[in-house]
């Protein structure tokens, strides 16, 4: 959900799997970023241009996600409709992965390009900052996640924290 | 954290024998195409050039579907696309659609929205290589090729 990087593209591909991509914060900018980029995400019309441009898929249509760093930039309302699209679009039993920053005192974060280099390794490059939506500890991620079947956090360098999450 | 050696591509240029379509052209239909074409105009329909590669130059718009041996994108595809061997889209390209290919490169800086499906050509199988004759042998030599033959019977038995 953050782009397509070569690396990614690579990896995913070379097990036989199809790979769907997209810029998840190109489409968040391209309907909310005229004007308060939060404020504009309480817009219905808005919203609904953002879910069909971005999200809109059939039920269990993925064997998982990879969703970075990109649900920081929702507002509360909103991370809470996208959450619930997730649960729908990926097949039960499978995996998402994301990242979210653990470091309050930050007014901005950085936003990162996520590549897959191997099984073991995923580089981070960073490619902006920008103000959370809000930040997030590990009983406002299992509340968050609620609805699926099990959450793992793991602090990584950097102030990040990973997430598995199991459909 | 750590960054990519960036890649060496080859820089655009306008390729000499093959057909351009200029900034000012506007095609609305079907182009076919027996060789090598690079499109900087518009064009919305299909474009199919089976044996030969597609170039979307910096300036090109193409909302069409494509199929090609190879295809380099500098400008902007809508529609899916499809091809034999390569594609490539470069820093500042936009490509929204599904890609059906052999190889795809991305280079950082390029938008993609859409499906990729690698698709590669199985490879023709080897021809089983001849028998070769076998000396006769003492019976402990020939019971110990029996035994590889059991336990490794494939490779005898191409």
């Amino acid at each position: 959900m953050a782009g397509a990087s070569q690396s990614t593209v690579s990896f995913v591909t070379g097990f036989g799997h199809r790979l769907y991509s997209d810029d998840f914060l190109h489409h968040l900018d391209a309907c909310f970023g005229d004007g308060d980029f939060y404020e504009n995400q309480t817009h219905p019309n808005k919203v609904e241009r953002f879910l069909e441009g971005a999200l809109a898929f059939e039920e269990g249509a993925f064997d998982g996600a990879l969703v970075w760093d990109t649900l920081q930039f929702l507002t509360p309302q909103l991370l809470q409709i996208v959450v619930e699209r997730l649960h729908r679009i990926v097949r039960p039993g499978s995996y998402l992965l994301a990242f979210f920053h653990s470091e309050e005192k930050m007014e901005a974060i950085p936003t990162y390009s996520f590549r897959i280099s191997d099984h073991r390794t995923i580089a981070l490059v960073e490619r902006g900052r920008r103000r959370p939506a809000q930040f997030f500890n590990n009983r406002g991620l299992e509340k968050l996640f609620q609805d699926f079947q099990s959450v793992k956090f793991f602090l990584t360098r950097d102030h990040l924290r990973e997430v598995i999450v199991r459909r | 954290m750590s960054t990519l050696p960036g890649r060496i591509n080859e820089p655009y240029e306008p390729r000499g024998g093959s057909a351009v379509l200029g900034k000012s052209v506007i095609v609305k239909g079907q182009i076919f195409s027996r060789e090598d074409l690079t499109i900087d105009g518009e064009v919305e329909g299909t474009v199919e050039l089976q044996e030969h590669r597609l170039t979307v130059g910096p300036n090109g718009k193409v909302m069409a579907g494509i199929k090609a041996r190879e295809i380099v994108v500098l400008g902007t595809i809508h529609g899916n696309v499809e091809t034999t061997d390569k594609i490539d889209i470069r820093k500042d390209a936009k490509l929204v659609g599904d890609i059906r290919t052999a190889r795809v490169v991305i280079e950082d800086g390029a938008y993609f929205k859409g499906n990729i499906d690698i698709v590669r050509a199985e490879a023709k199988p080897q021809p089983a290589p001849k028998p070769q004759p076998m000396a006769s042998a003492p019976a402990p030599a020939a019971s110990v090729t029996q035994t590889a033959a059991a336990a490794g019977g494939g490779d005898l038995k191409r």
